[in-house]
């Protein structure tokens, strides 16, 4: 089997490594889910203090609560977030307990599309609510 | 290859999860991965909450129908859980990406204290809700 770096005998074995391999996509998730935690950890104080306000709210109080900017921007990162963060940790789960590789690739695709749709959604309406 | 496999497939396994005794660290750890995934497709409910404030008066009605049955107190309840859970065990392994808190008796201490904040952060929660 030949290699991509077989033309190019003269460079250093770390110059070969760089960007390949489990560590050079993967770190880079690594980071974006922790990012991501700290987020969601933050945002999570706004979480639970809007929920006490949106309990028991009819349509039109909740409709009036996330249309105030500061809900509703909260809101908007909290879903970036969250859905970011639920995705990659999803695709962390199937790619350590998936070993089939086509069955792995569907649950990938699969969690791709479930979350970016889920996302757009939830962005789309309370935007369609605040605005 | 080809004709090894067969009998490898018979071959004895090495002991695995079953024969060990549960330890908190291992409970916690893989209670995390457990939370964070039934959250994610719990997510569902959170897509239906906010869709349906969109859509308007009548799908928020049926939304919070749904949300005050049983079986939507029930999995609100373990939302509840779930979400304190993660967030405060979520909290433990940022602590540990720092390298703080890797002794052993400092995980423990650090574990019994998420569990008992999930306990306590739950209960408050749902007193609060159910009080109004």
């Amino acid at each position: 089997m030949s290699m991509k770096w077989d033309d190019t005998g003269y460079k250093n074995p770390l110059a070969r490594a760089r960007g390949l391999g489990a560590a050079g996509g993967a770190v880079e998730n690594w980071i974006k889910l922790r990012v991501t935690a700290i987020a969601n950890a933050l945002l999570a104080v706004w979480f639970i203090y809007f929920l006490h306000k949106a309990v028991g709210a009819g349509h039109a109080e909740f409709v009036a609560l996330l249309s105030e900017p500061v809900h509703a921007i909260a809101m908007i990162l909290f879903i970036l977030s969250v859905f970011t963060h639920a995705a990659l940790g999803c695709r962390e789960i199937v790619e350590d307990y998936f070993h089939h590789e086509g069955l792995k690739i569907a649950k990938l695709v699969g969690i791709y599309l479930f979350f970016t749709a889920a996302g757009i959604a939830c962005v789309f309406s309370v935007l369609k609510i605040a605005l | 290859m080809s004709e090894t496999s067969p009998q490898k497939m018979k071959r004895p396994l090495s002991p695995h999860l079953q024969i060990y005794k549960p330890q908190l660290t291992a409970i916690t750890s893989i209670l995390h991965r457990a939370t964070g995934y039934a959250m994610s497709i719990g997510l569902v409910l959170f897509v239906w909450w906010l869709v349906a404030a969109a859509s308007g008066p009548l799908a928020y009605a049926t939304f919070i129908g749904f949300c005050a049955s049983g079986i939507g107190m029930l999995l609100l309840f373990g939302w509840t859980i779930a979400f304190y859970y993660h967030l405060a065990n979520g909290i433990r392994h940022l602590i540990w990406d720092s390298g703080k808190l890797l002794t052993i008796k400092s995980a423990y201490k650090a574990g019994y204290f998420v569990l008992a904040f999930t306990a306590v952060a739950t209960a408050v929660s749902w007193i609060c809700i159910l009080k109004g």
